[in-house]
């Protein structure tokens, strides 16, 4: 059983009566083995992760090596001032949260990468919490993101060295937007647009960290992500099309990142990693990251 | 012979950070080295190439290669402290950087490890990203697999007969080989198998005492939350 576009899962779900969750747990037993439990369980300890690197980032102190970041997500979680209400901003500092923790090679859920991790739990936290969606169902919505990465992986890449950030921040907003439009009762078709949204606000992203460590712009992109996937998913629960189909928007991250200069995917040359300030957080980094070549 | 990706992959793996192709990907690639030599390694020669090669540091590659080659999985917490851990298991090691887009992905490694007992193994892998791998050579043939199942790489002189004998031990034993590889160069074939189930010790040793065979190792898939090699 093989889905390799998102229109197969969406004519798998038509042809057998059930959702995309249900599709995907049906690929997983058929695939690999497993039961149906085991693929619950699974998804239990990932989402267990995932709100455990939110709540660290949130609570505990969080200084990157390099000192770019500086616990950051508890400044905007506890900022006097929104610009969208309180939700909003916590989702912000929520996806910020579990980029700090990963920078300082803590725990997280690489879904689908580590450099993205924050987007997917700060969505399902927030659904949670603004919609009060049991943890069940929240399971079920990561096996619907799950189905946007599938088919993400096999035509695209996850990787920035391939695809850029398109590839990471990108391809996670795309499944959390999935996610809340199935969440929020939209039809399949409707996931879809999410989809088709959310990937061509991510197009041609390029990977260009700074000192060539997973800290900026990654956590304040996964951030971004995240207002991305809560727009996207918006605009498709109104019944907008994205115009061209979720699995050709794909197919063209794809022909982007093939078309992006290796200098601009994770190779640390090209874009902010190569501005005056750029180089010059570089210089400083390496002096404190003591280069450890040997062992002797 | 690529399988279809579980999607718990997809939505993980559970690691430590910084990058799941930089460090995840990379431990996986140190961590079947270190079941290809098969003993306690005591030295390590590893060449970063592309993208390895120009960001291992900020992205802990280089701790996340030594944590795999100490046996530590991706969500181990002690891979931050593989080199001191290294220094005290009396395992040396040295990295060499490379450029070379057209022969290798991007981001790829190569491990020369030595061990204990004076046996080696080299092996080149790439991180394909989201802690995916390929391990794309072992001592010059070419291979391409992800030891995400039960795996077997066996080096043998390259004989009429020698697949026969070869999946015949493996059949005794009621092991249900999935798939199989062959690559051959003058006079040596490379055999890459994968199975349903783990091929017990007995069979190994069945293979290793044919007279042709000069490598046989099992190589098996990497569980999230479990180590090996512990104390």
């Amino acid at each position: 059983m093989e889905f390799n576009y998102l229109s197969e899962i969406v004519d798998y779900c038509r042809r057998e009566g059930k959702d995309i969750a249900q599709a995907m747990v049906d690929y997983e037993i058929r695939n690999k083995g497993t039961t149906r439990e085991r693929v619950y369980e699974g998804l239990k300890r990932i989402l267990i992760v995932m709100e455990e690197s939110v709540e660290q980032g949130l609570t505990q102190q969080v200084i990157t090596p390099s000192g770019m970041l500086n616990n950051w997500a508890k400044r905007i979680y506890q900022s006097p001032k929104e610009t969208l209400g309180v939700a909003l901003k916590k989702a912000v500092a929520r996806a910020v949260a579990v980029g700090e923790v990963n920078a300082c090679m803590g725990k997280i859920a690489a879904a689908p990468t580590a450099g993205s991790a924050g987007i997917m739990p700060a969505v399902l936290v927030t659904m949670i919490e603004e919609h009060g969606i049991s943890r069940q169902r929240i399971l079920d919505a990561l096996l619907v993101a799950s189905a946007v990465g599938l088919v993400f992986a096999k035509n695209s890449s996850f990787a920035g060295s391939e695809a850029g950030c398109m590839g990471e921040t990108g391809s996670a907003a795309a499944m959390a937007a999935a996610s809340i439009t199935y969440l929020l009762g939209g039809s399949d078709e409707q996931i879809l647009e999410s989809i088709g949204f959310a990937l061509k606000a991510s197009m041609g992203l390029v990977c260009d960290p700074v000192g060539g460590l997973v800290e900026e712009p990654c956590t304040t992109r996964n951030a971004v992500g995240v207002a991305n996937a809560f727009v996207s998913a918006q605009m498709a629960l109104a019944g907008i099309k994205s115009l061209i189909p979720a699995d050709e928007v794909i197919l063209a991250t794809k022909e982007v990142g093939d078309l992006m200069s290796p200098k601009l995917k994770e190779s640390g040359q090209g874009g902010l990693a190569n501005t005056k300030t750029g180089r010059e957080i570089q210089k400083k980094v390496f002096k404190i990251v003591k280069e450890e070549g040997r062992s002797s | 012979m690529s399988e279809p990706p579980s999607i718990l992959d997809i939505l993980g793996p559970i690691m430590i950070g910084p990058s799941s192709s930089h460090t995840a990907g990379a431990s996986r690639i140190g961590f079947i080295a270190r079941q290809l030599l098969n003993d306690k390694p005591s030295r390590a020669e590893i060449t970063l190439y592309n993208s390895f090669a120009k960001t291992h540091k900020g992205h802990g590659t280089d701790r996340a290669l030594v944590g795999g080659i100490l046996g530590f999985g991706p969500d181990d917490t002690r891979i931050r402290n593989s080199f001191e851990l290294a220094k005290k298991e009396g395992l040396e090691w040295e990295f060499k950087f490379s450029s070379d887009f057209n022969r290798f992905h991007s981001n790829t490694a190569r491990i020369k490890l030595t061990g204990e007992q004076g046996g080696s193994v080299d092996l080149t892998g790439a991180s394909l990203g989201g802690g995916r791998i390929r391990i794309q050579e072992i001592e010059g043939f070419k291979v391409d697999f992800n030891a995400q199942t039960h795996t077997l790489v066996i080096i043998a002189e390259d004989i009429p007969g020698s697949i026969k004998n070869i999946s015949g031990a493996i059949a005794e034993r009621g092991t249900n080989i999935a798939n199989m590889y062959v690559s051959r160069n003058e006079q040596l074939a490379n055999m890459v198998l994968e199975m349903d189930q783990s091929v017990d010790k007995e069979t190994l040793k069945k293979i290793e005492s044919f007279p042709w065979v000069k490598f046989v190792r099992r190589v098996e898939p990497m569980i999230e939350g479990t180590s090996r090699y512990e104390k």
